[in-house]
């Protein structure tokens, strides 16, 4: 059985990281940071550290969302408890990133197991609420931990610590270690999705039934997929926590995994690159729109609205069907 | 004394669960019928609010102000439809949560540049400020008393509505297998555009008869959204008694955590305990509720399919 999958030929399956693209992509963000200083445009440099961030969580969406077909509506809570993990340490004197950031990925991959081993009994629509109500609980458990900051939040002293004469007070550096790690994870998802468990993980998306009656254990690649985009979704969390020096509750509320998904969907649901897109995307246009007009918002959603119309499965199905064109 | 405290909270329970369910009922038929997610439902509550608002000031009665607000409300539900729901319905659910995301934010963008971003005040109808005396002893607020009438009424309404009329029948039998329906002859376009003025109606009512003990605001229609959609899960999606039940239930729920757990953790843990654990429990308490109900219903209480 396992032959038959490793020995195929590349199949709508595959999703591979194309090298012509990773590679320049990788080169122009690695000089982004003195580009930008050169031209005296140093904030940018946070706003792209955001965007990878981000880009990273709703890539760890995509995992589940695009290549499960798992429609989670509270992913934004293991980013904020991947946050918290990095503020709580921190408060307890550990500002080690080697210990604070794997707690986070840690930390996020637990809660996940836990709430997928009862959210995967249900499917569909059912899904996406019981997923919104666990993360709904976990907010309003933040919420009210005034040890914790509770509503008010907590302000981290200083980002953390990794050593090897990197100091991630410099927002340049803080990029760097961002995109290294980003790229990293970025790099073992796409290892996943052309691996056995990735085409089984797409295999289940397309028809569940059949392959359980294939012999595979469905319910338990769906959870080891969802603990994983968990945990990396954590791992955002630790460096978004980082970015701002800030955790708070707001972090992990329903609006947050909504925009995670207008995100996913934005790019292209089930492209590899989809969430990175989606988020490069809608966080570029928050910024331009935000310079223009106070009511940006309503140019978002008219943007947002105008690609639901106009590029049903997203903005890299326009790309896919022109080059096929 | 706790007898009392009891009715009061049973009361208020009634009168909020009977406002979620008139969101949940057009949200659950959009959803059992036409399998939509509409994530602009609470944007027409919101609007729905605000025109009322807006017309009971200008009027200076709260009773034109319902009745035009309500009318104008389900006029941009239908004008919403015709334009942009009705090219989503046969797309994927995702799309559908984009699209009708992209709606939300543009309708309260749309409410923030004609209204402002402070709330907006609105007054209770005179006549129904003051208090009722319902028992010795015990006395409650006559505009709640009234919401729980107009809850009853719009529920009883909607209940004969859908089971004791053709329309009714037409729109069961779309729920439960629209193909069906369609085959049988039931113009479900047409159906469907009315079934939406009438949830945007509906969102409207609750919308004015919320506004003076809650905040006319931007942004309102999100959180009660969301209750709205626990409301029909719960109740197992397309089924209006499910909506009602669930509503009633999430309804009762809420009230209760939000007065009740505070009381109780206070003689069982003690001041501190309740001060910190009290208002968590209570917020999460509607959230352990679905959970549970999913967990061993995963199609909730009443499925209609």
């Amino acid at each position: 059985m396992t032959s038959s999958f490793q020995n195929q030929p590349a199949s709508v399956l595959d999703h591979r990281l194309d090298l012509r693209i990773a590679i320049p992509l990788l080169l122009v963000l690695a000089a982004l940071p003195p580009a930008l200083d050169a031209v005296g445009e140093r904030f940018y440099i946070g706003v792209a550290s955001r965007i990878l961030i981000f880009a990273l969580a709703a890539t760890s969406l995509n995992l589940i969302l695009g290549f499960g077909g798992m429609v989670s509506f509270g992913h934004a809570a293991f980013i904020g408890m991947g946050a918290y993990t990095v503020g709580i340490l921190m408060q307890g004197g550990v500002l080690s990133a080697w210990v604070a950031w794997p707690a986070a990925f840690v930390v996020g991959g637990l809660f996940a197991f836990v709430i997928g081993l009862v959210s995967l009994r249900t499917q569909g629509v059912y899904f996406i609420m019981i997923t919104l109500a666990f993360a709904q609980m976990l907010f309003y458990l933040m919420v009210s931990l005034k040890t914790w900051g509770g509503e008010d939040g907590l302000s981290l002293a200083s980002r953390s610590r990794v050593g090897l004469g990197l100091d991630l007070a410099s927002d340049a550096q803080f990029f760097y270690v961002v995109l290294g790690v980003s790229a990293l994870a970025f790099f073992a998802i796409a290892r996943l999705l052309n691996a056995r468990f990735g085409h089984v993980l797409q295999g289940i998306r397309e028809n569940e039934t059949r392959m359980a009656a294939l012999g595979f254990a469905v319910f338990r690649y769906k959870l080891i997929a969802f603990t994983l985009a968990g945990a990396i979704a954590g791992l955002a969390g630790a460096l978004l926590a980082n970015q701002g020096n800030f955790v708070s509750p707001a972090l992990m509320q329903w609006s947050q995994s909504g925009m995670l998904m207008v995100m996913v969907i934005l790019g292209g649901v089930g492209y590899l690159y989809g969430g990175l897109v989606g988020a490069a995307v809608f966080l570029l246009l928050e910024e331009v729109l935000v310079g223009y007009t106070i009511h940006w918002q309503f140019g978002l959603g008219a943007v947002l609205l105008a690609v639901v119309l106009l590029a049903p499965n997203g903005l890299l199905s326009l790309l896919r069907r022109r080059v096929r064109a | 004394m706790t007898g009392i405290l009891l009715l009061e909270q049973a009361l208020n329970g009634l009168q909020f669960g009977l406002m979620l369910f008139l969101l949940a009922a057009g949200l659950t038929l959009v959803f059992g019928i036409m399998d939509m997610i509409n994530l602009a439902h609470g944007s027409l509550y919101m609007v729905g609010a605000y025109l009322i608002a807006s017309i009971a000031a200008a009027s200076g009665s709260f009773w034109v102000g319902l009745g035009g607000g309500v009318l104008a409300t389900a006029a941009i539900g239908v004008l919403l439809e015709l334009t942009v729901l009705r090219r989503l319905y046969q797309r994927d659910h995702l799309s559908q949560v984009l699209g009708t995301f992209a709606i939300l934010l543009m309708a309260n963008e749309a409410v923030r540049m004609v209204w402002g971003s402070q709330p907006v005040p609105m007054a209770m109808p005179a006549a129904l400020a003051g208090p009722v005396q319902l028992l010795p002893g015990f006395s409650y607020p006559a505009y709640r008393l009234f919401i729980i009438g107009v809850g009853l009424a719009v529920a009883l309404l909607l209940y004969l509505l859908v089971t004791h009329t053709r329309v009714g029948m037409q729109v069961r039998a779309g729920a439960s297998n629209r193909e069906m329906a369609q085959a049988m002859g039931t113009n479900v376009r047409l159906l469907f555009t009315a079934l939406f003025a009438i949830g945007a109606a509906l969102c409207a009512v609750a919308g004015g008869m919320l506004g003076p003990l809650l905040a006319v605001q931007v942004g309102m229609g999100e959180s009660i959204l969301i209750l709205a959609f626990v409301v029909i899960v719960i109740g197992g999606i397309g089924s209006i008694r499910g909506a009602l039940l669930g509503a009633l239930l999430v309804g009762l729920v809420d009230t209760a955590g939000r007065t009740l757990v505070p009381v109780l953790f206070g003689q069982l843990l003690g001041p501190a305990a309740a001060a910190t654990a009290g208002p968590a429990v209570a917020s999460i308490l509607i959230y352990v509720l679905m959970a549970g109900v999913l967990f061993w219903k995963p199609r909730g209480l009443f499925p209609a399919h």
